[in-house]
């Protein structure tokens, strides 16, 4: 071992012999930033990795969520800190799906065990309740060398894959699920993008092709880009709730089969961006239509306890397909995906999800379990934490009544927080805005008048991102234009996350409305 | 008919590792020994991962005591947690947002843990700079190796890519290569000399590329895994000039630097020995290293967190990996906190630094008196051998299988070193990984295990795989 422990913490002057060059800052894209240290400027020495040699389909991925956009609001935040004047203190990121960072507490429970999972010492502590002691020991025991720093088996700690089947059981009213479809994985996104991965072949007009509604959560979009999959846009109605209609995807398809080969359909139920909540009987149109065109189905279903409006209801994709009987439950391939980062937890910093597979080919799930390998395993704190989500305090446990009573604190405000966000947004003359039915988001239609369309044209803006950069700059408010989600031709939106406090996000909607005013007048 | 029937060729080329069976028996054993089967060992030693908490190494203490406030702040409330634990956990929160490590951080990582990582970096580093902005933490360090596999290979490509990877390597890192639709070339590092690494051979690597593939980066772990060998700087010099000369990305895996044994040995990073080479080379090798909160004596495999530091890389393509980065959300931010008290330890003065020293102290001592242990012992035994560990935290001894046991493994369809490790698990129930999954040199067979283990745990481990070795020797002599 080095006979020395670790280099004290002296810190060195920058004015250094080194000319290593940094020419990329993160804020400024391209532009070059104060450290280039090259003598002769920039160096033409020809790269190795070029525009011209990379993956050309790396090239074509984008997402929006964490694009453009947000690169400018961080700017922004750099500069105020750095004291520059602007009409606003503080910006807003209600582009992003992150409840925490909106001021929404953890669950306690949760965090509890965590603790104790992190350091074990605590179980002596009497501050701790039994029922979270209890977990913590039982999750502890699971993990190599009793660590939740070990290692886990790629596909998941068993035990907790064991507690998932049995949450999926109990949701979908006993229809059996088996530890063996679970895996586990670094949030919903991984999963998603392995099934993909593991599913996308062929050439040419045999290149698979993916359904993907429009407006969806970009992960899919450049995914299908990385992966040079083609992607079959099929577009939600949004004069009717942003319904899915089966006719559309019958055209969609149909189109498709002339240029690809269409093995996917992905859907996002409660939506992502526009937060509909599907009726058991569309579920049902789509398992059927999937049936008549044998296509994959992929059921991101991470916004399920996401459900506000009334006469709504989450349907698992699953339970449907089972309550549709063996035609259907015995031949139908799907995976269905769920994560910590939504719901009442929040809690997306952890990266915890799962996906449950159903009627897969015992050699591809083979040829699954060699990708899965490739990531090692997920984060343990996160499969823990994942436990506890399928597990919760039960009604004879001493931790139940606090549980309760926060989970249904943070779903009755984020059901306040969609009827507000509606209503504000439909009384906003140019702005229409569909009942968030579920998840976290709104996905309004904005009318731009033809000036800014043109003014947007003429920067080499997308019409709705020069409105969101206009409202950032000027409000400090950070939303994510619609073209980042997929709209139809001709139509702008924004989405907003409904994340902020009450009394915060009265204050947002009140400024975007005032905007959005002053907008319209300025380009009318 | 299933759709899925069909699937990515590419995944298929994926190996399918003989590992599985051992584990999947290793499972079985424990539920054995849980039932009370009578077996001549009570417990598994499971030294198949480079997982210390796995083999029985303890957290250090420090660090679980400020993650444990930071995912429960009520803990900071009492006098529960030392007061350097208290402010540590405090000022990690504070630079999470809205104070939770349930929230995202940006792309790259926290902001604060970005700066603290590229501080790091320039101290290791005798003063090199280093900038928050060319460091993306990922979920591990192989998921951001994946990420610029990802950019580097183009899976459509007529000749394929080809990436040189050391005979023997990391399987992890191989199996991504051939799963992303690129080809591995092997270069084979000199068993006899320590593991070393011979340009001669790099470039007989690259040769034999021709007509096969188009080579197009290197990777190289340093120090090494499984083998334990840590590269001087001429050897590190040679391997600069030789990707600068033929054109290659170069991919540091560097992932073991805090565990170098050895009287004169010393970890230098890539980047150091490139920067300290000057013009052109220090303007020009575009540069991949990687680094984790996996290894060292944090050893905290099951955060997934690591990350990988870019040098000279062209801004246009900079862009769009941020872009392909950003598809990734963030790295667990319980793992970068965790990252940021690997890099910040308690120093003499604070109140957890005595704990802290003891701990520290304790598994590096142990750690030296394994390597000799293993040397010594392995040595000894004939039809054995193992060069010295210089890094790392694996022996990988050579096993002489005797010809009438590579017959009886053939005659079961297992590789040889598999068939060793299947008999190693069933009798001394030591789970060991065969050589043939990281690549060993035609008729060479070899064993791995994790190094990093308590002193009880090694000794142990040495005493059932001596009195095996021997009566397997002698069974099929």
């Amino acid at each position: 071992m080095c006979a020395n422990p670790p280099p004290p913490h002296t810190h060195t002057h920058t004015h250094c012999k080194y000319s290593m060059i940094f020419s990329f800052s993160r804020d400024n894209g391209t532009k070059m930033s104060q450290d280039q240290q090259a003598v002769n400027g920039v160096s033409c020495v020809s790269k190795v990795l070029t525009l011209d040699t990379m993956n050309p389909n790396v090239r074509r991925v984008e997402y929006a969520v964490r694009g453009p956009i947000v690169q400018r609001a961080v700017q922004i935040e750099r500069e105020l800190r750095e004291g520059v004047k602007k009409p606003f203190t503080e910006v807003i990121k209600a582009n992003i799906g992150d409840a925490h960072a909106m001021g929404q507490k953890p669950i306690t429970f949760f965090r509890q065990v965590l603790a104790l999972c992190s350091y074990p010492d605590l179980l002596e502590d009497n501050k701790f309740p039994e029922d979270a002691k209890k977990r913590a020991r039982r999750i502890l025991d699971a993990c190599g060398g009793h660590s939740i720093g070990a290692y886990s088996a790629s596909q998941g700690i068993e035990c907790i894959r064991q507690d998932v089947a049995r949450y999926i059981e109990r949701r979908d009213g006993g229809i059996p699920s088996s530890p063996d479809n679970i895996y586990l994985s670094t949030g919903a996104s991984d999963a998603i993008v392995t099934i993909l991965k593991l599913l996308v072949c062929g050439e040419g007009r045999d290149r698979t092709g993916v359904m993907i509604s429009i407006p969806q959560y970009p992960l899919y979009s450049a995914a299908l880009a990385d992966l040079a999959a083609v992607q079959i846009s099929y577009y939600l109605d949004e004069e009717n709730c942003w319904s899915l209609n089966v006719e559309e995807l019958r055209r969609a398809l149909k189109e498709a089969k002339q240029y690809c080969k269409p093995r996917v359909l992905c859907i996002i139920n409660p939506g992502n961006p526009t937060g509909q909540v599907q009726s058991r009987q569309c579920i049902e149109d789509v398992i059927r239509f999937a049936k008549e065109e044998h296509l994959f189905l992929m059921a991101d279903e991470v916004y399920q306890d996401n459900v506000y409006a009334d006469g709504c209801k989450f349907h698992s994709f699953k339970k449907v397909l089972f309550e549709m009987g063996p035609e259907f439950s015995s031949t139908v391939e799907m995976a269905s995906f769920h994560s910590t980062s939504k719901c009442y937890m929040g809690e997306c910093g952890f990266r915890g999800g799962y996906m449950e597979v159903i009627n897969m080919d015992p050699q591809v799930k083979a040829q699954l379990t060699k990708l899965v390998s490739v990531r090692l395993c997920p984060p343990v704190p996160g499969q823990a934490l994942l436990e506890l989500v399928v597990n919760p305090p039960q009604p004879d446990e001493p931790s139940y009544s606090t549980f309760m009573k926060e989970r249904t604190a943070v779903l009755a405000a984020l059901g306040e927080k969609a009827r507000l966000t509606e209503e504000t947004f439909n009384s906003v003359p140019g702005i229409t805005c569909n009942p968030v039915q579920g998840a976290m988001y709104t996905f309004p239609c904005i009318s731009l008048p033809q000036k800014a369309i043109d003014k947007a044209k003429e920067e080499g803006l997308i019409p709705d991102m020069f409105y969101c950069m206009k409202l950032l700059e000027e409000e400090g408010i950070c939303l994510v234009p619609g073209s980042g989600f997929g709209q139809k031709e001709g139509t702008f939106h924004f989405r907003m996350t409904i994340l902020p406090p009450t009394e915060k996000l009265k204050v947002v909607l009140q400024k975007i409305r005032d905007f959005h005013l002053r907008f319209t007048q300025e380009f009318s | 008919m299933y759709v899925m029937h069909e699937i990515c060729s590419s995944v298929k080329n994926m190996k399918q590792l003989d590992f599985s069976v051992l584990v999947r028996r290793a499972n079985q054993i424990k539920e054995e020994l849980k039932q009370g089967v009578k077996k001549p060992y009570r417990e598994l030693i499971d030294v198949s991962w480079g997982d210390p908490h796995r083999t029985g190494v303890k957290p250090l203490s420090f660090v679980r005591q400020v993650l444990a406030g930071c995912l429960y702040p009520q803990l900071l409330e009492s006098n529960r947690l030392k007061v350097d634990v208290r402010q540590r956990a405090q000022r990690l929160l504070e630079t999470c947002a809205g104070g939770s490590v349930g929230s995202y951080s940006d792309t790259a990582g926290l902001t604060q843990t970005l700066k603290k990582v590229s501080e790091f970096i320039t101290r290791r580093d005798g003063g090199v700079p280093s900038h928050p902005d060319s460091i993306y933490i990922s979920p591990g360090s192989q998921w951001s190796l994946t990420n610029i596999l990802n950019i580097l290979v183009n899976p459509e490509a007529s000749p394929k890519t080809g990436v040189l990877v050391p005979a023997p390597s990391h399987c992890v890192t191989t199996q991504s290569i051939l799963g992303l639709g690129a080809e591995v070339l092997p270069y084979y590092l000199t068993e006899e000399q320590g593991w070393a690494l011979q340009v001669e051979e790099l470039q007989r690597a690259f040769d034999s590329a021709k007509g096969v593939c188009k080579p197009f980066a290197l990777y190289i772990i340093n120090p090494g895994n499984p083998a334990g060998g840590v590269q001087s700087r001429k050897s590190m010099q040679e391997v600069i000039k030789f990707v600068s000369e033929k054109k290659l990305f170069l991919l540091a895996d560097e992932v073991y630097q805090e565990c170098v044994y050895g009287e004169n040995v010393e970890f230098l990073s890539y980047k150091r020995v490139l920067a300290e080479m000057g013009p052109p080379l220090s303007e020009t090798v575009e540069l991949a290293s990687f680094h984790s909160a996996s290894k060292g004596l944090i050893g905290e495999c099951g955060l997934r967190t690591g990350y990988v530091e870019l040098v000279n890389l062209d801004p246009s393509v900079l862009k769009l990996l941020d872009n392909l980065f950003s598809t990734n959300s963030c790295a667990p931010v319980l793992g970068q906190l965790t990252l940021d008290l690997m890099i910040n330890p308690p120093q003499p003065g604070d109140p957890s630094y005595p704990l802290f020293y003891e701990e520290t102290q304790r598994i590096r001592t142990t750690l030296i008196q394994n390597v000799r242990q293993v040397f010594e012992v392995v040595n000894s035994l004939p039809g054995f051998s193992c060069q010295p560990v210089e890094g790392g935290v694996f022996a990988f001894p050579r096993v002489y299988i005797p010809p009438k046991a590579i017959q009886k493994a053939k005659e079961v369809g297992m590789e040889p070193d598999t068939f060793y490790c299947v008999r190693l698990l069933e009798e001394t129930g030591v789970l060991a990984r065969p050589g043939s999954e990281f690549g060993q040199k035609d008729g060479t067979h070899h064993i791995r295990f994790c190094i990093m283990t308590p002193q009880h745990i090694m000794e142990e481990l040495l005493r059932r795989l001596s009195i095996f070795h021997t009566k397997f020797m002698k069974e099929f002599s």
